[in-house]
């Protein structure tokens, strides 16, 4: 593994990062915006931390594919989950 | 070969094709698939029920968004000493690794402490105030099931890395085990990130 993979630095930046997405995303709630766009922009900025935890915390990016597309299959399942729930969710 | 596995190569044979470090990763990871399937589903039905909803409370009036935003941070600084943890085993600094995941296990026990403290403050003041209970409103049993659940999870894993921790010490554990309690403690962490957009912040 490279250097900059075990440099406690390395792990520093990515702290700092997710310190600011959270800080932004409470920020944003009080914000009054649309109820669309605070979704939107709350579910990206939940996806971007997650994926740098798992990229970076557990390693995930200097891992081979194989065990990735292990790590992803909940969330694409989860993804088709709430679209077979679509005619429930929305019902016409 | 991936990094991970040229990291390897010359030091042990491969316990696994996927994970050459050790078959309890590749144990792991297949665990935290299914225990994320488990938190998917429930945070997927959860959404669906406040959909169907036409008088769900507004989570920020309700929940106290800054005390959740601290237990946020608290595990994200825990999840960043648990891997300072194990980058300081595979170095073989003891002491380094004693003082990092000492620290983890201090942080989750902390965020545990506060989630004790938010739904003491709820069942008996915030929520009686508003008329809810978890026997007449969703919005409670749904946010008591979702982080209820999260917080076994988060005592599991105290317990599982006061364990490591112990074992480490009596030289029976080495890198390769705090590497499979670093990625459950991780899992965990991640997991929070989501409940605290869909639950308290959406």
């Amino acid at each position: 593994m490279t250097e900059a993979a075990h440099s406690a630095s390395a792990y520093m930046k990515i702290f700092w990062i997710l310190l600011v997405l959270t800080v932004i995303e409470v920020a944003i709630v009080y914000m009054g915006l649309p109820k669309i766009l605070l979704a939107g922009l709350l579910i990206i900025f939940a996806v971007w931390k997650a994926a740098l935890v798992a990229m970076h915390f557990m390693h995930l990016k200097l891992e081979k594919k194989t065990l990735a597309v292990i790590a992803l299959a909940p969330f694409v399942l989860c993804v088709f989950f709430i679209l077979m729930l679509m005619p429930d969710i929305f019902p016409r | 070969m991936s990094e991970a596995a040229a990291a390897h190569a010359g030091v042990e044979p491969a316990e696994t094709p996927l994970t050459p470090e050790s078959w309890g990763k590749l144990g792991m990871w297949l665990f935290l698939a299914g225990d994320a399937m488990s938190f998917g589903c429930l945070i997927v039905g959860y959404g669906i029920l406040r959909h169907a909803s036409s008088k769900w409370p507004v989570p920020s009036e309700v929940l106290g968004i800054n005390l959740t935003a601290f237990m946020t941070f608290l595990l994200i600084v825990s999840s960043v000493w648990m891997v300072l943890a194990l980058s300081a085993i595979q170095e073989n600094n003891k002491s380094r690794f004693n003082k990092f995941l000492g620290l983890t296990i201090l942080g989750g026990a902390l965020f545990l402490g506060c989630q004790a403290y938010e739904w003491t403050h709820l069942l008996n003041h915030k929520l009686p105030e508003l008329g809810i209970s978890f026997s007449n409103s969703l919005f409670a049993s749904t946010f008591f099931v979702l982080t209820g659940f999260h917080g076994m999870h988060v005592t599991g894993g105290v317990i599982y890395n006061s364990c490591v921790l112990a074992a480490v010490n009596r030289g029976r554990y080495q890198a390769k085990h705090v590497e499979i309690a670093g990625l459950y403690w991780h899992f965990v962490d991640l997991v929070w990130i989501l409940i605290f957009t869909f639950v308290y912040l959406l």
